[in-house]
């Protein structure tokens, strides 16, 4: 008889007041007696919609049925099948807007806390479960992966199960990509990630780090002299957009992109770190997603007030809704309907204030959302010292302008089949933000596999 | 981990590296730069290609000691490695089709603008290079110059090396005997970068600066590096790092080079102590 009640096990998480000062995960997990619990809410419907509603198609009732029998270890092995970064996703995947939307227990109260027990599962695992990696039969074909990321990852673990001899080329000094430069250590502790390549490791996969690809070594030559019979590229989002109004470039101007990167990759956070970060008193962050959300929450966390500056209103805002309602926790403040004309300096040039725009939502444009429109004469002067702009990248420019015949959206964004991630050079595959444009963890973990899927089967029928 | 395979003091303040890194000797030009950390908590610093060898598989760069990283890397020995040597990053300098250019380098610049002098000189072009420090004890690479120019000025603010004065003062005198080139190219200090693109403006010689901003990842990712080029925002480790000398906002960039002044200071003196107790 399934647990009928309505509302679903809330996740214990790091007191706000103490969480804000340090840079420590915010939610702790579910405990065993929790993960039965939660997972007894599911009614394993016949249709099971909460598939449908996952990029990468984790046969989730399956999984929750040996939670609640506390299988845990047997709901990994089913998760597993599917997901090459189950303790990631389980932290990371906009939930309410995949499996968890299409619950049948959301219809009338609050869904099964699918990503909680996905979270549960990968953490049981990592702690408890059988380390040896299962011995893989080689079959003596090499194939090239470019980026650490999310795509990246999880095309090289797929492809590496099936015996290929997987080779991932990295830029920076760390494998990871945006698992490691971006998403702060609250999110997703940098452990987790590691834990993760590690398992790649064992699977056989080789990560090369410091290899800019493009710039040490271009896809021409890894087909052609190092021998690689397929590439993937997942080198994910490029360069940081800014708005190109006045005073940009002033000092205390960051992207989210270098803000993130110091904090995170850098670990300009702690005391020892050599690298250097400014650490605002009154820091706006400019945009409302998932990147946004982070800086602003880094920035509180290095003693800043912060304020979210959005030109639409809450209901528009595309970050995650937990990490929007952990960052009020936080005492962080969004000002909606609010647009920076400009930046103002001090006679140093810094950062003083931001001179915004007061907005309304007018009728809905190409994206469907209601379009924010200038409320005329109507302005505000909001004093800082620090601004971060997060509002989106624009695909790294180095292997296109480097692979000939592989071809670009105007924006910049690698062409690629849907269905298999083919691009317009033989032998070449990508998926990810490279493709999309920023976008989600669990994207462009579908997108790796697909590819896998396609690269698997162009060799297998060459 | 690359290896360090000689190490050569060129005056107090300036060492040379010669590092093993076949992958990236494999594709280094002249104008592009590397990315390296000293240790395994060490910062990210660009540091631009001042030669290399691709049979040996070695890149060479040469840095002067500014802060806690260079102090850092000023303390490691041929035999010891370095954590991280990344690239070739950014974009070549573009030598073909020029008949005859002006290389100016300032200080610790002319370790970038050797490799290039070398190509133009190479591959027959006519290049003249005005080098210059503050005195004769910073004086760097003055052989190397003259073997691989056509003509060389030497410059220096107190005349203990060539001649007494600034590098704009010898190019515009240059300039004003009636000489006339395809393109100079600017590499050094700010101020005298823009010093150099401002007589050459009234002139009307094209000019390349190549810049040197604040970077981390180098590839095209955290945006710090970005500058003011003819009204629009440009990114140095992907767009650069040289750009139209006549366009570079160089105020900006200067003003956006001190943002760490204070943070750098600190981790500098201390670094410096802990040199000192290690002694």
């Amino acid at each position: 008889m399934p647990n009928m009640r309505m509302d679903r096990n809330p996740m214990p998480v790091q007191d706000a007041d103490i969480r804000r000062c340090n840079f420590d995960e915010v939610a702790l997990g579910y405990t065993e007696a929790q993960a039965i619990d939660e997972a007894q809410r599911c009614l394993n419907c016949k249709h099971k919609p909460c598939i449908a509603g996952c990029p990468v198609k984790i046969h989730i009732p399956e999984f929750i049925a040996e939670v609640a029998q506390g299988n845990f270890e047997a709901a990994y092995q089913i998760i597993s099948r599917d997901s090459a970064l189950p303790a990631v996703c389980g932290r990371v995947c906009p939930q309410e807007s995949q499996c968890e939307k299409m619950c049948v227990r959301g219809i009338k109260g609050e869904s099964v806390a699918i990503g909680r027990l996905e979270r549960f599962v990968a953490d049981y695992h990592n702690a408890h479960g059988e380390k040896a990696a299962p011995a893989i039969e080689k079959n003596g074909h090499k194939v090239a992966v470019v980026g650490s990321g999310p795509s990246g990852l999880t095309c090289a673990g797929d492809l590496a199960r099936k015996g290929y001899e997987v080779t991932v080329f990295e830029a920076l000094h760390v494998a990871g990509g945006v698992l490691v430069y971006g998403i702060p250590q609250f999110r997703l502790p940098k452990e987790i990630v590691r834990r993760e390549i590690e398992q790649l490791k064992a699977l056989g996969v080789k990560i090369e780090t410091n290899v800019i690809i493009g710039r040490t070594i271009t896809v021409d030559e890894l087909m052609e002299e190092y021998g690689f019979e397929a590439v993937f590229i997942g080198s994910g989002a490029g360069l940081p957009k800014f708005m190109n109004i006045p005073g940009e470039n002033l000092k205390g101007v960051y992207s989210a992109n270098e803000f993130l990167t110091r904090t995170n990759l850098m670990k300009a956070y702690l005391p020892d770190s050599t690298t250097p970060i400014r650490k605002g008193k009154q820091v706006a962050v400019v945009g409302g997603g998932n990147v946004a959300m982070d800086a602003a929450r880094c920035a509180r966390r290095l003693g800043a007030e912060v304020t979210v500056i959005y030109r639409r209103t809450e209901a528009e805002l595309p970050a995650r809704l937990e990490e929007i309602e952990h960052a009020k926790e936080e005492g962080i403040v969004f000002k909606f309907l609010t647009n920076p004309l400009e930046i103002l300096s001090d006679d140093e040039g810094w950062v003083s204030a931001a001179r915004c725009q007061k907005m309304a939502l007018g009728e809905p444009d190409a994206s469907g959302r209601r379009r924010p429109v200038a409320i005329e004469g109507a302005e505000e002067i909001i004093p800082l010292d620090t601004v971060i702009m997060a509002l989106g990248t624009s695909p790294n420019p180095l292997i296109s302008d480097t692979t000939k015949g592989l071809d670009t959206q105007r924006c910049g964004g690698i062409i690629v089949e849907e269905e298999t991630g083919k691009t317009s050079r033989e032998g070449v595959y990508a998926g990810g933000d490279a493709v999309t444009g920023a976008a989600t963890v669990i994207l462009a973990m579908g997108a790796g596999k697909t590819a896998a899927a396609a690269i698997d089967e162009m060799i297998q029928t060459k | 981990m690359n290896r360090i395979l000689d190490r050569q003091v060129l005056c107090p303040a300036v060492t040379l590296l010669k590092v093993d890194a076949p992958l990236v000797a494999k594709k280094a030009e002249p104008g592009q730069f590397i990315i390296l950390r000293a240790d395994e908590n060490g910062e990210r610093i660009p540091l631009t290609v001042a030669d290399f060898d691709r049979e040996e598989g070695s890149v060479t760069v040469i840095f002067q000691v500014v802060g806690a990283t260079t102090e850092k890397l000023n303390h490691l020995m041929p035999g010891d490695y370095l954590q991280d040597f990344a690239g070739p990053l950014g974009r070549m300098t573009q030598t073909e089709g020029l008949e005859k250019v002006c290389v100016v380098g300032g200080g610790v610049g002319c370790a970038i603008a050797y490799p290039v002098t070398k190509k133009f000189f190479r591959q027959g072009t006519h290049v003249d290079a005005v080098i210059g420090f503050r005195n004769k004890e910073l004086a760097i690479l003055e052989d190397a110059f003259a073997q691989n120019s056509t003509r060389l000025f030497p410059m220096s603010d107190d005349g203990s090396f060539g001649e007494k004065g600034f590098v704009t003062d010898a190019l515009k005198k240059l300039l004003e005997s009636g000489e006339t080139y395809d393109e100079v190219i600017v590499i050094g200090p700010l101020p005298m970068m823009k010093a150099v693109c401002a007589l050459t403006k009234e002139y009307g010689i094209k000019t390349v600066a190549s810049m040197n901003p604040v970077m981390i990842d180098g590839t095209g990712m955290c945006g710090g590096c970005r500058l003011t080029v003819g009204g629009q925002t440009k990114f140095a480790c992907v767009d650069g790092p040289e750009f139209d000398g006549h366009l570079i906002d160089f105020d900006e960039a200067i003003a956006r080079n001190a943002q760490y002044k204070e943070f750098e200071r600190h981790a500098y003196e201390s670094t410096c102590n802990l040199f000192r107790e290690v002694k």
